[in-house]
């Protein structure tokens, strides 16, 4: 069984990005599941960088938690990661930038990175590529993939940078042959033969976007948002539609808002500080009654916060961020594949409730590319917004009307009879301001709620279960943690826990049929989350009334299979011993 | 914005509701003007949107029969942006007061400049926050009396027809709410234009800063000699401080937002629509 953690690490500049971008395409071009862990400088020259790549010949759910081969292009990053290297795990660094301490506990090649880059190839930024070539045959994986690759990435650059590019490959593949083999990792073709497409989760999602009808994108650079922008500005134009980059987040929801209302499928894309600015154009959404998404991809905040790091702790803000009593619905994504699907559910509700739905990702799965199969579009079938009908229309079209579900037909700009204020007043049935209305306030609140019920519905759809189905045990977590989660829970499993764990993906309303029999049949639950206070544990607490015992992670990085893992094994040592108290009713 | 044949009587543009304003408000000249110039133009109010923001003036979508959005204190603009862009054969009229226009959405106005896409963008100019009972606005003068500056106001007022000369915009023009008439022909001409039309109204608040006597001797029409085509001209013409003038300080001609997205998508499509399977081709 193959399964191997590649890091690459060096100065933010040296090529460490698009090395593991090389090394990825060719692992999964040459039939292995992907999984990688990007972290970057927040400067954009300088900084230390380093990329992840796990390669697999089986399903992967997580970054890995130790470190097969660590490439360390210079000093720092060889002291920021060699912690992470397993026991005998292999080392290749450059010979001409630092010497590492020798050390019994793993396997090391010296290559002069740097002098056979600009001796045998007389370029020396191809020193990256040289140690592609080292990788390539040290632990045979295919030449010809990286060969075909690197003729594709600089083919437009011209002849000569590829044919640099090339021989820079073959002298680091040659290189390392005049070396002994010390170590067993072997890779060669993988077994998956499937079509598969390695894309970022920010990318799976700006696809899914374009498969869910959207027409008008409006943003404000942020990271680690931007590439869903960058992406669409490219795509949307080739199919009707366009990007504009609004001055700030507040006009970027404002236009999402007047494109819908004139009846275009319209999203915004940010992270925590441009999401903040957003809220109160949450609120007119929800007031006017407008549908409306809004991704939101986390990093560390509050304020500027740590701006290329992950955390998962925007979740107040997006469930409660508002005045006033708010319906609007939060999904949080769990997996590149998800991001195409979630966000043409998003889209979906949006339209089917007429209102604003928030859709959670983070820098962890923004940024991390994985193999995915082909989305299929034909899964998620689109639902547009209910239009009035002809006799509505002749009849005294009412925009706000009372209907059993909470939703009234919406008419677009242009349609004969339609017209009607959009409005951020407290308004009755037809529009009109009714801003000292008090009973007409409660009705229309309660019309505006309705729309739940139907939501909760589709909500206790939205939920994924791992392992035990009634365990002694319960994981609840949500958004991108699902895979390290759920690898953890196969882990203790194994070993006979009685663990499962439900992984929700619309987080408000909440599936509530489906969290009650899990958390009521546990003896605990254990919450994982990335941020400090335990967002959704507090959520869920206000429901149940129940203490449930949290794990949370604030460095700015993802959790690890084993941190889980360790938690289970803690708990079920302390439910074993029947102390109650950890999982007690409050 | 779409002409229809019929003719339409300005009357025909009025809702149940009725106007919620102070009797005597110049808001209600500025309504009877657009009345005039909708039906001038022949606007059927499927076709029509009108989007304001918060104030006094920000009730005037619910006054006409048309498509409206009231929307959040000052964000007329970015909605707007979104409404044209969505369905570019919409006439979109942005409606708004000096506070909400020029303080709370002030840094909306340069970028819809930039852009130019064909809004007709009226400020209800009144010097003041009538509907939160007086306080001073960007446009009050210094030493003005109000709630929140009880010892004066020390802060100077912004020059609104400048500084969107300054900004760049297509077409600049100021009106008043007490002569209908002259102002229903700006309105006209505001909608008309191709591209972002911006009008300063005055339009007296009669309650808290009741201006009825002080303007009118100060009013005169922009001269007959001047050249509305020059930036410079309008520039000069808008920083003369001997009368208030009325009428078109600048007008040009420029590409719109509109255009320049439709060409963007021309170009775009010219290689090939693709289909979603083509995007996809790209992760191979």
């Amino acid at each position: 069984m193959a399964d191997c953690v590649f890091r690459v690490g060096g100065e933010g500049g040296e090529g460490v990005i698009s090395t593991g971008e090389l090394l990825t395409l060719t692992l999964a071009r040459a039939g292995y599941e992907i999984y990688t862990f990007r972290t970057y400088p927040a400067e954009i020259k300088g900084g230390h960088a380093n990329y992840q790549v796990r390669a697999s010949d089986k399903l992967l759910l997580s970054q890995g938690a130790q470190v097969d081969v660590l490439v360390a292009f210079n000093e720092e990053a060889y002291q920021k990661h060699i912690k992470d290297l397993r026991s005998g795990g292999v080392l290749l660094y450059d010979a001409d930038s630092f010497t590492p301490p020798p050390a019994d506990s793993a396997i090391f090649y010296g290559i002069p990175l740097t002098s056979l880059a600009t001796e045998k190839v007389g370029v020396k930024l191809t020193k990256n590529i040289v140690s592609l070539g080292v990788m390539s045959s040290l632990f045979d994986i295919p030449i010809e993939t990286f060969e075909e690759l690197l003729k594709e990435r600089f083919g437009r650059k011209g002849e000569t940078v590829v044919q640099k590019n090339l021989q820079a490959l073959r002298v680091g593949y040659d290189y390392i042959k005049t070396q002994q083999k010390k170590d067993a990792i072997r890779l060669g073709p993988g077994p998956r033969q499937a079509k598969e497409l390695v894309m970022s989760g920010n990318e799976s999602l700006a696809l899914g976007a374009i498969a869910s009808g959207l027409k008008f994108y409006f943003g404000y650079p942020i990271t680690p948002a931007t590439d869903i922008m960058e992406f669409l500005a490219k795509e949307l134009p080739k199919i009707g539609g366009f990007v504009v980059q609004t001055e700030d987040e507040i006009s970027a929801l404002g236009a999402v808002l007047g494109a819908s209302f004139s009846g275009a499928k319209a999203m915004t894309a940010t992270s925590g500080p441009g999401f903040s600015l957003m809220i109160e154009m949450l609120g007119l959404a929800e007031m006017s009654e407008t549908p409306a998404v809004v991704v939101d991809v986390q990093r560390v905040g509050p304020s500027t916060g740590m701006p290329t790091k992950t955390e998962q702790g925007d979740l107040y803000l997006a469930v409660y961020g508002g005045h006033g009593s708010c319906p609007r619905v939060v999904l949080a994504l769990s997996s590149v594949e998800d991001c195409f699907y979630g966000i043409m559910q998003a889209f979906n509700i949006a339209e089917r409730f007429q209102m604003p739905v928030i859709v959670l990702s983070d820098q962890y799965l923004g940024h991390r590319k994985a193999t995915v199969p082909k989305p299929d579009p034909s899964r998620v079938q689109i639902i547009n917004r209910l239009a009035p009908t002809a006799e509505e229309l002749k009849a005294g079209y009412k925009r706000y009307r009372f209907t059993d579900s909470g939703v009234s037909p919406m008419a677009v700009p242009g349609t004969e009879g339609g017209h009607y204020v959009a409005e951020g007043l407290e308004h009755d049935e037809i529009g009109y301001p009714a801003a000292s209305n008090h009973e007409n306030h409660l009705r229309m609140t309660e019309k505006r709620y309705k729309k739940f019920q139907a939501v909760e519905a589709i909500a206790n759809e939205l939920v994924n279960l791992y392992g035990v189905e009634h365990p002694e045990i319960g994981i609840i977590g949500w958004g991108s943690s699902e895979g390290v989660i759920r690898e953890a829970v196969q882990m203790a499993v194994d070993q006979g826990y009685s663990v499962g764990a439900l992984h929700p993906k619309i987080l408000y309303p909440q599936p509530l049929a489906k969290l009650r029999p899990f958390i009521e049949g546990a003896k605990a639950v254990i919450i994982p989350e990335l941020n400090y206070t335990g967002q959704f544990a507090t959520l869920l607490r206000k429901r149940f009334a129940l203490d449930f015992i949290q794990l949370n992670k604030v460095i700015g990085l993802p959790f690890t299979p084993r941190e889980i893992f360790d938690k289970i094994v803690e708990v079920a040592e302390h439910v074993r011993a029947g102390r109650r108290n950890l999982a007690a009713r409050v | 914005m779409s002409a229809q044949a019929a003719e339409i009587s300005p009357q025909e543009y009025k809702t149940d509701e009725h106007p919620i304003w102070c009797p005597g408000c110049g808001d209600f000249g500025v309504l009877a003007s657009l009345y005039q110039s909708l039906a001038a133009l022949k606007i059927h109010s499927k076709d029509l949107v009108v989007v304001s923001g918060i104030g006094c003036s920000g009730r005037t979508p619910g006054f006409v029969k048309s498509y409206g959005f009231h929307v959040v204190h000052g964000r007329v603009l970015p909605v707007s942006l979104g409404v044209k862009l969505a369905n570019p054969k919409l006439t979109v009229i942005g409606v708004g007061g000096d506070g909400d226009g020029f303080a709370i959405g002030g840094g909306h106005i340069a970028h819809a400049v930039r852009r130019n896409f064909d809004v007709a963008y009226l400020v209800m100019d009144n010097a003041t926050y009538g509907l939160t009972k007086g306080q001073y606005s960007p446009t009050a003068p210094k030493g003005f009396m109000a709630g929140s500056t009880p010892y004066g106001n020390i802060e100077k007022p912004i020059n609104p027809l400048a500084m969107l000369i300054g900004y760049g915009a297509t077409f600049v023009a100021r009106g008043y709410s007490g002569k209908p008439r002259e102002l229903a022909d700006l309105i006209t001409r505001a909608i008309e234009h191709k591209g972002f039309a911006f009008m300063d109204i005055i339009s007296p608040c009669i309650t808290f800063y009741n201006t009825y006597k002080v303007i009118p001797p100060q009013l005169a029409e922009v001269p007959k000699d001047h050249d509305a085509t020059s930036r410079t001209r309008a520039f000069e013409l808008a920083l003369r401080e001997d009368k208030v003038y009325l009428g078109v300080f600048y007008q040009t001609q420029e590409p719109t937002f509109e255009e320049g997205v439709a060409q963007v998508i021309k170009a775009a499509q010219a290689s090939a629509p693709p289909r979603l399977d083509e995007i996809f081709a790209e992760f191979a």
